[in-house]
């Protein structure tokens, strides 16, 4: 249990620093490494999506798929295995997404803001620490999205690889991929910085089991506070981090690629908080599962994508300057999706 | 005796399932999952409830057995 403890300590202390080091070297702003927002760029690159100021290959999200893929691997923890509802977990997957964009970043960015002293994001925080208590009200309800069964080898390798070869084209053959010229598109620190802590985070959270939504949804169904360490961490470590860099600025308005709107960032965050609980992980966690040949976490991965596409061809995503009528729209939509999916999808104990 | 099959279900069910068992006191309880996360969930939760944990392991499959302390 010790063990396990320094584990996700250290896991969120080398994820606050990474965090700290990438903004310094040119990603976002309190965006060291957002996993819906990178998610988000990655599938404006491909061109799902038009919007011109958010298209980047990201390899952090490439690296830590990888990462963990290798670390499952020589720990002989790369299990291929999935059929647990897949289609439910891809529409909850681009739930949790209209939910990230309207509150601008996962969770784990979520953590760098208030580490920022973004004051918007504690009002995150609450909001996904709501999310997840109904969430748990749901799981002790007998919520299930069913049993997953062991898959095929090439089942469980085929995100691992479409990253690989994503990755491979991005850096051999740019003109592919579609490349912002301003806004936060454009902000990125050298790729093989950024690749590199992919690997070394992905491979550090396979083995912490870190996940975001774990920290807060354990300690409430099983008093278990284990993860909850290193959720703090992260966040300890960034206002450290923020501190002597002269970076912490506590506020709620002008921040970095954020909005002030509080009941927006609450409902926001809210979502993805219950969302991530039905889907047994925060989207980090999801990238994890994905590379340890989870292809029920892979299609999770491929929902996230093609819902960013969607916040942004639909004008769901908000922006620096606020939500938008359709997000709001959609962040309603969501909640009563989930109720509808959190309903029909229950076993009697 | 009572056997949770906790097999190919993803955090924290494994566990919520164990749960829901314990809580009438049983003093033994087998669980079966098949991944490392769930094993080692289901035992940091077995003992902390008070249970002593026995691991077993099957090809990919574990067999936790249970019994109150």
């Amino acid at each position: 249990m010790k063990n396990r403890n320094f584990w996700v300590i250290l896991t969120g202390v080398i994820i606050g620093v990474a965090a700290l080091a990438l903004t310094a070297l040119g990603n976002p702003g309190n965006m060291g490494f957002c996993i819906a927002c990178f998610l988000r760029d990655t599938s404006g690159a491909m061109k799902l999506h038009s919007a011109e100021v958010v298209q980047y290959v990201r390899p952090e999200i490439i690296g830590m798929i990888l990462g963990a893929m290798i670390i499952a691997m020589l720990t002989k923890e790369f299990k291929p295995r999935g059929g647990s509802s897949p289609m439910i977990r891809f529409v909850i997957a681009v739930i949790v997404m209209v939910g990230a964009l309207m509150f601008l970043g996962c969770p784990l960015r979520m953590m760098l803001r208030v580490g920022g002293g973004d004051l918007n994001a504690i009002v995150g925080l609450v909001g996904f620490i709501a999310g997840i208590f109904v969430g748990t009200l749901w799981m002790r309800g007998g919520f299930t999205l069913k049993r997953a069964y062991t898959q095929s080898m090439t089942e469980g390798l085929a995100l691992p690889i479409i990253a690989a070869v994503i990755m491979a084209l991005s850096v051999f053959l740019p003109s592919l991929f579609a490349a912002s010229e301003s806004g936060p598109g454009s902000m990125h620190a050298p790729i093989l910085i950024t690749l590199g802590v992919g690997l070394v985070t992905g491979g550090l959270c396979q083995r912490a089991r870190f996940c975001t939504a774990a920290a807060s949804r354990d300690a409430m169904l099983f008093k278990d506070f284990s993860m909850l360490w290193g959720f703090v961490a992260v966040i300890v470590t960034t206002i450290v981090g923020n501190l002597i860099l002269g970076k912490f600025n506590l506020s709620f308005a002008d921040q970095p690629v954020a909005h002030t709107d509080g009941l927006w960032n609450f409902l926001g965050m809210a979502l993805v908080g219950w969302g991530s609980v039905l889907l047994g992980g925060c989207p980090l966690r999801q990238l994890i599962l994905a590379g340890e040949g989870n292809s029920d976490a892979a299609v999770t991965v491929a929902g996230f994508a093609v819902g960013a596409a969607i916040c942004h061809n639909f004008s769901l995503a908000a922006s620096a300057k606020g939500p938008t009528v359709n997000g709001m729209i959609a962040v309603v939509a969501g909640f009563v999706i989930l109720t509808l999916i959190g309903l029909f999808n229950r076993e009697k104990a | 005796m009572l056997i949770v099959d906790a097999r190919g279900l993803l955090c924290p069910e494994p566990v919520v399932r164990t749960q829901r068992a314990v809580k009438d006191g049983l003093s033994e309880l087998t669980v079966l999952v098949d991944a490392e996360a769930a094993k080692e969930n289901v035992t940091r939760f077995a003992a902390s409830r008070g249970y002593a944990v026995s691991v077993k392991q099957e090809g990919a499959d574990y067999t936790l057995s249970l019994s109150r302390v």
